[in-house]
């Protein structure tokens, strides 16, 4: 591990000024992701800026959307009432992650900026785009079984890690952020995450300087019928092979709306829009969602080693889908 | 027996939850510096520059050394030895080792340490290989001809990953020396052979070099050849004049040491339509390094194990640019039973027969290779007793028969086997006329419970209660004992604890049967023993003595002896094996592929057990290890770069609590007079060596779908 700087920021705005002023700082919460590839030195922050001690750690009811704090540790926002009410789907996904000490540790924010568990990522003495632009990508014709089926590029086949943005994603979140000089926006959670297209170093949307500080998921009528399903190679402790959130509103015999996201299969979780679209309107039967599943991931381009995540990814789209609709 | 086959905590199990039991890098030394090492990146070729002028600048750098200015070593060995020259075997390599102040400093600069290499493709595509035939065991019978000749046939290939122990304490030494005295603490399961590696190294006398290994956090192979780091730790503090503290970081461990070779089999059963074997062909290869030859027994278990007059059982070796591998519990042994148990049970669908029942009808009374007597076998026995407590006869023959709501449920069994070994160890008993004892030997106890298992042998012959005894071990300061590995060490070690314990009684007899007066006035050797905390006679417990009224009677604070035991010639007219049958149950997700190993039941026969608490819970290990082996163990390697990717714990999967479910044992007692005096086989190895194959198998039971290639992850269900 290389030195670096150290300070803890007591607001926003400090931690912003921090971070935005000097070159090669990093903001640090958590540091169950950070701190790893640090020791890797695939991360050589100069500075950290300590963002853990800022006052964003509730979860609250505001108008018709519940707002977790960026700050908020996962195992708290799993097991917080108004998540686990009107959010099941979050819970079960934010469970369904790395381990109760990790958890324990990681806040919602940092879960957000998690950085791809890619093995030639974490290793410096192989070819990474990711890690340093124009290496090569030694996953593409390399161990790629855990990689991307879906919006690959030729730079990049890594996949994001995360569970809980899974859930995010199906759920419509969006996330708040805040920048230099005060200045907030809300990025749509379908948009926070990037696709690698040619430039893979950019995980996500964020610019420098900008602080996740919440983020704010609409409620709706899903809490009913819900689903995260995690396929993995070991009962904890994994990562996904493929995972689904899966969430209906059913009315009477039919599919008044869906949502289905998918995690271990992009570079960002991945909203199954295609199965989604048609399904609404539909019967809840396992053939509608048969079709839907094929239907989505006839899009899916696999690599030498990970053809098996497409019939995974359909066969688990439906048994999501099916436990959700009872 | 008061205490041997009753159930008893660990001894030092205290010590070790409450952080007291000292590692090898947590000892206390006085302003010790800690080493870093720098590895290789490439795994072919040569260093063709090193610069360590940047990471010599930084604060705190003590010291950086490299093969251009590190001490040449002129043993005799084949082993890797580090910093030696400017060749590159493998990937991971340590090529440097830094030194500093403090280990934050060491690892900040072994970034800075510069390297330039001139490159070599490296092979270590196991398809694409060197492969050279290993010296074996001549066929037994016409293998090939009585193949060709049986009615029913099988021929499967079988392919196992490389695999790595990852032990949970990393490997690791703190060194110091005072003149030419050289002190190591090191994690090691022998330290006499690191005491002697470290000798040859600097030469210097053997009595100069102290080993130490008082707590092992797990070793399972990996430290039982002479790792290179103790020697570097040494060097440094040779180099810089103090304590040296030198750890291996996880992703080091990977190449630190040696790991379980990648294994490709061929099976060829021959049978008649009755079930009975005809010929085996059990063909196998591993691979090792191109500097050095490991080999292990893989395809050589089951000529003892079944009977058939016809067998053949070639291994080769694959030459690769990878470290060599070494042992890993039950090496070979439960690599060629994965093969072997698995093939035999795809033999039982051909004939028909319940796989419980085939190997019943290929049964071996006798060992088939040399045709001795087994000293005791009663793996029949293990058969009954395990099916019954798994309900094996409920099971329906078919695959895809049986279910559980939507999982598809899977029975399947194994044998496995593993050799009831003892080697010559020494032991050391001093009593005291407190009534305690001392005990020692220098074996070490990497977790098996050998502090305890000891502690109970000699309160046993001792007569002393296990509270007021001490078993000390790890130290090349003790008497004489061998590494732990093979599962050999209660067999050995307890065998020297009980033969001392002999001695001391014949002691204690000496200071008072000439000694008119005193109850045992006469006594002989052969009709006394000790009982809690008495001597006396067999044949009349009346005549008695305290053993401190003995000590007193004899005007001494003690009595110590030193006692070394040794295989006894009776047991070369025998084959010696310990036996276990295995029943698994798998519920699988079909259509996700996701099994679960749900019940487990091992029966096992290997002796008298000491310990029933420490030996369930090897077991226990032995089965949770075979469900990793079987599920979810390997390490990838890219072999355009010839490096292994896959170095960590999140990417290397091992069994997770929530992978565990139901664990049972039984063990079915043997007595065994012609192994040793306590009648002791090992059993460390032995609990694993059948579960991965089980596992597969009850997976074919479940959904009829052979998966020959381990681990059987998701994928390979779909």
């Amino acid at each position: 591990m290389r030195p670096f700087k150290y300070q803890s920021a007591a607001t926003v705005k400090d931690a912003v000024g921090a971070v935005s002023k000097s070159e090669g700082s990093k903001f640090i919460a958590g540091g169950t992701n950070l701190v790893d590839l640090m020791k890797e030195d695939v991360e050589r922050p100069a500075a950290l800026i300590d963002v853990s001690r800022i006052d964003l750690k509730q979860v609250r009811s505001e108008g018709d959307s519940v707002v977790i704090g960026a700050m908020a540790k996962n195992t708290d926002t799993a097991n917080h009432p108004l998540v686990r009410m009107n959010f099941p789907l979050l819970s079960q996904a934010i469970f369904a992650g790395a381990s109760a000490q990790i958890r324990n540790m990681a806040t919602n924010g940092g879960n957000l900026m998690q950085r791809t568990r890619c093995v030639y990522f974490y290793d410096t003495s192989m070819p990474c785009n990711k890690r340093e632009r124009g290496s090569g990508c030694g996953a593409k014709e390399g161990l790629n079984r855990m990689h991307a089926i879906f919006g690959w590029s030729d730079e990049c086949v890594a996949v994001h890690p995360s569970d809980m943005c899974v859930a995010l994603a199906a759920l419509d979140a969006v996330v708040k952020v805040e920048g230099p000089e005060g200045k907030t926006r809300d990025v749509p959670f379908s948009a926070f995450h990037r696709l690698p297209g040619d430039d893979p170093t950019r995980d996500n949307e964020l610019k420098n300087g900008e602080l996740i500080t919440s983020i704010t998921i609409p409620k709706n009528k899903f809490a009913g019928n819900s689903y995260y399903l995690k396929v993995r190679d070991r009962a904890s402790y994994a990562f996904a092979l493929v995972s689904v959130a899966a969430a209906l509103e059913l009315d009477g015999e039919k599919i008044k709306d869906v949502r289905i996201a998918l995690g271990g299969v992009a570079h960002k979780p991945w909203r199954a829009r295609k199965a989604e679209d048609y399904l609404r309107g539909k019967a809840p039967k396992t053939e509608e969602f048969e079709k839907a599943a094929k239907l989505e991931l006839a899009d899916a381009r696999a690599l030498e080693h990970n053809a098996f995540k497409v019939p995974l990814a359909e066969r688990a789209i439906v048994r999501a889908l099916r436990q959700a609709s009872q | 027996m008061k205490y041997i086959g009753k159930e008893m905590s660990r001894v030092d199990g205290v010590a070790k939850v409450t952080g007291r039991a000292k590692y090898a890098v947590e000892y206390k030394v006085n302003d010790p510096a800690y080493g870093y090492i720098v590895q290789s990146t490439v795994a072919k070729g040569r260093i063709s520059k090193i610069d360590t002028s940047k990471a010599e600048k930084l604060p705190g750098v003590l010291k950086i050394l490299t093969h251009q200015n590190a001490l040449k070593v002129e043993e005799e060995t084949r082993q890797f030895r580090a910093l030696q020259s400017d060749t590159v075997l493998f990937c991971g390599q340590p090529i440097a080792l830094v030194v500093a102040d403090t280990f934050e400093q060491a690892r900040y600069a072994a970034n800075l340490v510069e390297i330039e290499y001139a490159k070599e493709q490296p092979s270590t595509d196991f398809s694409d290989t060197e492969r050279v035939q290993s010296r074996g065991p001549a066929p037994r019978g016409k293998p090939a001809e009585e193949l060709a000749g049986s009615p029913v046939k099988i021929e499967a290939e079988y392919s196992i990953p490389i695999e790595h122990h990852n032990p949970m304490e990393p490997h690791g030494a703190t060194a110091f020396w005072e003149g030419d005295k050289l002190t190591v603490f090191d994690k090691s399961q022998g330290v006499y052979g690191v005491r002697g590696h470290l000798s040859r190294s600097f030469g210097i006398p053997e009595g100069n070099v102290n080993v130490i290994s008082l707590f092992v956090g797990g070793a399972f192979g990996s430290s039982l050849n002479v790792n290179y780091y103790p020697f570097l730790a040494a060097l440094a503090a040779r180099e810089v004049k103090r304590p040296v503290k030198l750890s291996l970081t996880r992703r080091q461990m990977f190449t630190g040491h040696g790991y379980r070779p990648y294994t490709t089999q061929k099976v060829s059963i021959g049978a008649e339509s009755t079930g009975k074997f005809r010929s085996i062909i059990h063909e196998g290869a591993t691979n090792t390094s191109t500097y050095e030859d490991f080999t292990e027994s893989t395809t050589r278990f089951g000529r003892t194990l079944y009977e058939c007059p016809n067998y053949d059982s070639p291994y080769y070796l694959l030459k690769t640019d990878l470290p060599t591998p070494t042992w890993m519990r039950a090496p070979g042994a439960v690599s060629g039973a994965f093969a072997l148990e698995s093939a035999i049970d795809e033999l039982s669908y051909e004939l028909k027969i319940d796989p419980v029942e085939l190997r019943l009808i290929n049964y071996a009374d006798k060992d088939p290779e040399t045709g001795r007597p087994f000293s005791s076998k009663a793996l029949k026995e293990c058969f009954t007793a395990g099916a019954k407590k798994f309900g094996w006869e409920k099971r329906k023959f078919a695959p895809r028969s049986m279910r559980d709501g939507d999982l598809l449920v899977g029975w399947g069994t194994a044998v496995g086997t593993w050799g009831a070994f003892q080697a010559p160890a020494t032991a050391k008993i001093r009593v005291r006329n407190d009534g305690s004892a001392l005990v020692g030997s220098g074996t070490t106890d990497i977790g098996p419970g050998t502090y305890t298992v000891c502690t109970i042998i000699a309160a046993e012959s001792l007569g002393i209660d296990p509270k007021k005894i001490e078993f000390v071990l790890g130290d090349t300061e003790l008497p004489r004992a061998p590494s732990q590995g093979g599962s050999i060490t209660t067999a050995s070690v307890g065998s020297a604890v009980y033969g001392a314990a002999g001695e001391i009684r014949r002691k204690l007899v000496d200071l008072v049967a000439r000694k008119e007066g005193t109850a045992l006035f006469g006594a002989s050797f052969e009709d006394t023993e000790l009982v809690d905390g008495n001597l006396r006679l067999k044949s009349d417990a009346s005549r008695s003595m305290r053993v401190v009224d003995v000590l007193k009677e004899g005007g001494v604070e003690f009595v110590e002896v030193e006692y070394q035991s040794r295989p006894s010639a009776e047991r070369q007219k025998y084959t010696t094996m310990a036996h276990g049958a295995q029943f698994v149950e798998v519920k699988v997700d079909e259509s996700l592929g996701i099994i679960k190993v749900t019940r487990v039941v091992e029966a096992t026969a290997c002796g008298r057990i000491i310990n029933p608490l420490t030996s369930h819970s090897q077991e226990m290990g032995g089965v949770v290890w075979g469900i990793g082996m079987a599920l979810q163990e390997a390490t990838e390697i890219d072999h355009r770069y010839g490096k292994m990717m896959t170095t960590n714990l999140a990417d290397y999967h091992v069994p997770v609590a929530a992978d565990v479910f139901s664990v049972e044992t039984d063990f079915v007692e043997e007595k065994d007079e012609i192994v040793n005096e306590l009648g002791i086989k090992g059993m460390g190895e032995l609990c694993l060596v059948g579960i991965p194959a089980a596992i597969a198998n009850a997976v074919y039971h479940a959904t009829g779908k052979r998966v020959r290639d381990l681990p059987v992850t998701p994928d390979k269900l779909l």
